[in-house]
């Protein structure tokens, strides 16, 4: 990372600094609710219904494991999701509108671009201490398989860094913030309801399964999961680290050019 | 090159800025001599705005010259950055962050050492009569400390050019007095003080030589005192009349002074003898409920140029 770009990171971290007990708190307890309600609480009807082991219909569908461990990293992705839409969104309005602290770093050495590069490296940071926390927590409730499971947490960040990256994008586009509640209405809530988060898409009528494959967060479950049950296939993970790696970079290169406008005019 | 291109930290010509159809500044030119103060005065959308961004290279010319520091703004973007600081219209300050802490991050973007920073830090604490606030969140701070912060802010990198976008408009009286007197001790310093401002007091405390701008173009250019001498009269005779009174003077005020210069509320006679002309207006039967004899100010040297007043 060029060094002013380490400069907006640098001010990012002392800002995060005043708020990190409650962040990495609720980092940790909403997987643990999660977990709890619909994994072990849900969890407990799918597998009687089924029969986890007993090769059921369920048992099939989730590739033979308990629902809590079929959950586990599809609702890791799905959090990374919701986190890099959070931290991309009002953040991004504020550093523009509300404290306007972009347009303070870019009148010194810094430029628009080093400001994104900053940005979205500290949500990476982010993004790596949610997911890692995250992580913790379904090894604490047992619900991996392997040592193999860890891939999972760069897989998730991945997936994080791909929203991220065009959301800020489109963030510096907007006035104010009304225009995220409908990208939280429209976009995240319905990705995190109906892409494989909480049950398989081929469970989804044919057309909603085809679309749900390629939306990105069906890329981010299936790549996690599929990392995390030690079932992945060489081509469609490829396919997924593809797909998430370009969106990323096109987000990248949208970030410089909306930021740029709006900061320099 | 020019001489002026070359000695002037900052060389305009023609320069221009255009929003789509709308022109904020329309081909201006000046010249910003080492250790000089030099103002933008004008109404609010006089272009004074949008001159600074292009002086602060975060803002591209639309067309014209500029030199900042003898380089380049569209080429030399963050080198000029590096040294100049910049009090924006606005304070950017982080609300969440300390006093301190605001000032040490802002030296980091320069790309600091620490160890000098936290030296700077605690001078320009001092310097800005913060030194007892520190510790504490700007948030809660009153909006001449905040100010003062953000000064305090743009001379962390030591700069050789200051600009500062009216830098005490919404401040109480006794705030502005305080912003002033540590402006002025920069400028005893030696630093160049580039500011712009709608006030015509803080243009003549402040400073040296001024322009003013008037819808996107320079009207005129001096010194405070030149200015004045040069468009205005020395004394201003002010006469405010009972409602309805004013509207019935035609050709009374006739001969009075150089000028007459009728406003909504009062009425402005130009001369270089106040109360010689106050003793004729009574003389021919005018009764004001209010008699003013003052000297002339560079709010009549804006209004004898525009037509207009400067605040409105």
């Amino acid at each position: 990372m060029a060094a002013p770009a380490a400069r907006v990171l640098e001010h990012e971290l002392l800002v995060y600094r005043r708020v990190w007990r409650g962040s990495l708190f609720s980092s940790f307890l909403s997987p643990v609710l999660f977990l709890a309600a619909m994994g072990l609480g849900l969890g407990s009807l799918v597998d009687a219904g089924g029969g986890a082991g007993a090769g059921g219909a369920t048992g099939a569908a989730l590739a033979g494991v308990s629902y809590l461990t079929f959950l586990a990293p599809g609702l890791l992705a799905a959090t990374a999701m919701q986190t890099a839409a959070g931290e991309s969104t009002f953040p991004v309005m504020a550093g523009l509108v509300w404290v306007k602290s972009f347009h303070g770093m870019i009148a010194t050495p810094i430029q628009p671009a080093d400001v994104v590069v900053g940005k979205l490296t500290y949500i990476g940071l982010r993004l790596l201490l949610v997911v890692g926390v995250f992580f913790l927590v379904t090894v604490i409730f047992g619900a991996v398989t392997g040592p193999g499971a860890v891939l999972a947490v760069p897989a998730a960040l991945l997936t994080g860094l791909a929203f991220a990256a065009p959301i800020a994008a489109y963030s510096a586009t907007q006035r104010d913030a009304n225009g995220f509640n409908a990208l939280f209405r429209f976009g995240v809530i319905p990705l995190f309801l109906f892409s494989g988060t909480f049950f398989p898409i081929e469970q989804l009528p044919g057309i909603l399964q085809a679309i749900a494959r390629v939306t990105p967060l069906w890329q981010g479950v299936d790549l996690c999961r599929s990392l995390a049950l030690g079932t992945a296939e060489p081509v469609l993970t490829l396919v997924h680290v593809a797909y998430l790696g370009t969106m990323t970079a096109f987000g990248v290169a949208a970030a410089f050019v909306t930021f740029r406008r709006r900061l320099v005019k | 090159m020019t001489a002026s291109a070359t000695s002037s930290l900052v060389h305009a010509r023609g320069l221009t800025k255009r929003f789509g159809g709308f022109t904020a500044v329309d081909a201006i030119d000046f010249d910003v001599a080492p250790g000089e103060s030099f103002g933008f005065l004008g109404p609010n959308g006089a272009g004074k705005t949008s001159a600074m961004r292009m002086i602060a290279c975060v803002s591209p010319l639309t067309g014209g010259t500029l030199r900042v520091l003898g380089m380049d703004p569209l080429a030399d973007g963050p080198r000029i950055r590096a040294r100049i600081g910049v009090v924006p219209q606005q304070d950017t300050l982080d609300m969440e962050l300390t006093v301190r802490e605001n000032l040490s991050i802002y030296g980091r973007y320069f790309g600091l050492p620490r160890s000098v920073i936290a030296q700077r830090v605690d001078e320009l604490l001092d310097f800005v009569q913060l030194a007892e606030r520190s510790g504490d969140q700007v948030e809660p701070l009153s909006g001449g400390m905040k100010r003062r912060l953000t000064i305090a802010r743009s001379l962390v990198n030591e700069p050789d050019l200051l600009l500062l976008d009216e830098p005490t408009t919404g401040l109480d009286p006794q705030a502005r007095h305080l912003l002033w007197d540590r402006l002025y001790r920069l400028k005893q310093k030696g630093v160049t003080l580039v500011l712009t401002t709608h006030y015509m007091d803080e243009a003549e405390q402040l400073c040296d030589r001024l322009v003013v701008m008037d819808k996107a173009k320079i009207v005129a250019e001096g010194s405070p005192r030149g200015l004045i001498e040069q468009h205005s009269t020395r004394e201003v005779l002010e006469m405010r009349f009972p409602v309805g009174v004013q509207e019935m003077l035609d050709g009374r005020l006739d001969g009075l002074g150089g000028r007459v210069e009728r406003l909504p509320d009062r009425v402005l006679v130009y001369t270089d003898d106040g109360d010689a002309a106050a003793t004729v207006a009574h003389e021919r039967g005018l009764r004001p409920e209010m008699v003013l004899v003052r000297r002339s100010s560079l709010e009549d040297v804006f209004l004898r140029l525009t037509g207009r007043s400067l605040v409105d």
